[in-house]
């Protein structure tokens, strides 16, 4: 990410004549306290990195690296257990059913944020801003609270929406089983997320200055022309931050089929690849092979995210 | 604004308010239903439509039931929750003030390394560092305590990296040049110079912090076992659970609405009250 380094530069050339006249004026033993002084204010922040980030992942490392049997006790195996991890039938359908649901989802949810967010930053009216509030509101309900309300309005004895199909003369809909599922369960994240995204872009768009599509106004172009050729290339960083959060979030897909599984049988406990990683460990005590799971999931995501990060940059470089 | 001001966009603006009323609509459906499903009875909640209010209103007496229930555990809940969600907040924003801080404005070995190293900790999946943390705890035997919540929750690369980005934006150099002439302290420096300055990025922190606790629900369902640590968010799920196994012989579901009504309101307040300060934290983390 680039950060705006103007203030530094432009400090730095107000106050300095000569080159590096601070350092000969001040003498190093300055420059040692200050140096002293930055650590220190980095260093309980780091401390928790250590103990909670970097010792946790070297611990799982460790733990994918060994396997434990009554036989043999602990011993070194390798990537033994990775590759049977991405071997394993069961990781390998949550792992896909997770892409999937993430291609189809993830487009129509950003889609939804950006056109909410284009809206909200051309029209400054009352309504506006009430959708602005209201579409945040999820954000701050808890996702498994969430996904219970929804597994409520999605229920046969408790919902409103399964009486739907009656209607139409047919049975009444059943939003738990098949391919409605996971569409049901799509329809949980978008809720919860689409607000959060919409903000976070809607103040991208605030933070960018006028001047910047005035002379299209004056040329006479209409406000959708701006938003799409003057607006959305120039927060495109924001847009691509945004995207691989949601990927992040997605592929890590825990806490909705969690919920929704009391409701829906067919989720079981393979249905993605973390409540897969979780049943090992806790269903069945297999520590180890659950610590080469969610760090093959995590691989995943970082491959993931660093090869979309990759591929706008450099898309973004040629443009 | 250019939409209203040019002719001929009237009927757009008009278009867009009608989508926009549509989307209010959707957004708004399930928590309305949590507030009319809190107003009932638990038949009343199986057999009156889902959208509107029942035969009784019976709100008063599901808030009673759901604070005495299991001898007032739905209260502990709550206070646990507050605790948990408060403390991590406090916590994390301070961690994250300071290093966010001495990233922006110091120099010191190792910096550019830890620089580079803060994007690649924001992308490490948050879920795959709690099983190893569980074991890790359990042997210095720290979990199903609170501690095992808290102090997982203390790390958010984040916000390290929002309010380092918020500083070399908005705190200017020559400031605190002045400030180290008139010999102020560094520590004081940064709290009567920086920190009023960047209020609005430190309420952004917070606030996301203490939701991400707030509405936790992996990490103290692995770190608790028992029932009375649980925040919300576990204790819910596993009266729910019961609701489910025992098929409506105990009164429960009524609970659960109003329980989960109960456990929104607080964060939703939040959210309005500071409203002004966390967008305007926002814009600064998401130009980037």
């Amino acid at each position: 990410m680039s950060v705006n380094v103007l203030p530094d530069r432009h400090a730095a050339s107000a106050a300095a004549p000569r080159t590096e006249p601070r350092r000969s004026r001040r003498g190093s033993s300055f420059q040692k306290r200050q140096s002293f002084a930055g650590a220190l204010f980095v260093l309980p922040f780091l401390v928790i990195v250590i103990l909670f980030l970097a010792l946790p992942l070297g611990y799982a490392l460790w733990l994918s690296l060994h396997s434990e049997s009554l036989a043999f006790g602990t011993r070194f195996t390798g990537f033994d257990q990775y590759v049977h991890v991405f071997k394993d039938p069961e990781f390998r359908d949550g792992l896909w059913r997770v892409i999937r649901f993430g291609i189809v989802q993830i487009p129509i949810m950003l889609g939804l944020a950006l056109v909410a967010a284009l809206a909200l930053d051309a029209i400054n009216s009352r309504v506006a801003r009430l959708f602005r509030l209201i579409a945040f509101m999820p954000y701050a309900v808890p996702v498994v609270i969430g996904a219970l309300m929804w597994g409520f309005l999605y229920s046969r004895t408790f919902g409103p929406f399964a009486g739907v199909g009656q209607l139409f003369g047919g049975g009444s809909v059943n939003f738990f089983g098949g391919h409605l599922l996971l569409v049901s369960l799509g329809n949980v994240v978008t809720w919860a997320w689409t607000g959060y995204n919409m903000i976070v872009l809607y103040s991208a768009l605030q933070g960018l200055p006028r001047e910047m599509y005035e002379a299209a106004v004056v040329d006479g172009a209409s406000p959708i022309q701006i938003a799409w050729h003057v607006k959305v290339p120039a927060i495109r960083q924001a847009i691509s931050l945004a995207a691989i959060f949601t990927v992040i979030g997605t592929m890590q897909f825990f806490n909705e089929p969690a919920i929704l599984a009391r409701f829906a049988p067919d989720i079981d406990a393979g249905y993605t690849p973390n409540l897969y990683a979780y049943s090992q460990a806790f269903r069945f005590g297999a520590f180890n092979y659950s610590a080469a799971t969610s760090f093959a999931l995590g691989l995943t995501v970082f491959v993931l995210s660093y090869a979309y990060v990759f591929l706008t940059r450099r898309r973004a470089a040629r443009a | 604004m250019s939409a209203t001001t040019s002719a001929g966009v009237k009927p757009r603006t008009r278009l867009a308010h009608a989508i926009m009323g549509l989307g209010m609509l959707y957004f708004a459906v399930p928590l309305v239903w949590i507030v009319i499903a809190a107003t009932k009875s638990q038949p009343d909640l199986l057999s009156t439509p889902a959208l509107w209010f029942g035969h009784g209103f019976d709100l008063v007496a599901n808030l009673k039931q759901l604070f005495r229930e299991d001898d007032g555990v739905y209260g502990r809940w709550l206070v646990n929750t507050a605790v948990y969600s408060g403390l991590s907040a406090l916590g994390a924003t301070t961690l994250c003030a300071l290093a966010g801080y001495g990233l922006a404005r110091f120099t010191f070995p190792g910096k550019r390394l830890l620089e580079s190293a803060l994007l690649g900790m924001i992308m490490v999946p948050g879920t795959a560092l709690v099983l190893p943390t569980y074991l890790l705890l359990s042997h210095i035997h720290l979990v199903n305590t609170m501690w095992a919540v808290i102090l997982p929750s203390l790390l958010s690369p984040f916000c390290t990296y929002l309010v380092r980005v918020y500083i070399a934006e908005s705190v200017p150099v020559e400031l605190l040049e002045a400030a180290r002439m008139d010999r102020a302290g560094e520590l004081r420096i940064f709290l009567q110079v920086v920190l009023p300055m960047i209020k609005p990025v430190i309420v952004t922190v917070f606030l996301f912090t203490l939701v991400a606790t707030w509405n936790n629900y992996f990490l103290p369902l692995v770190m608790l076992s028992e029932s009375k640590l649980y925040p919300l968010t576990v204790g819910l799920t596993t009266w729910f659970n019961t609701a489910q196994q025992e098929a409506g012989t105990r009164v429960l579901f009524n609970l659960i609405t109003t329980g989960s009504l109960v456990a929104i309101v607080p964060l939703i307040i939040a959210f309005l009250m500071l409203q002004r300060f966390w967008r305007s934290g926002l814009s600064s983390g998401s130009l980037k």
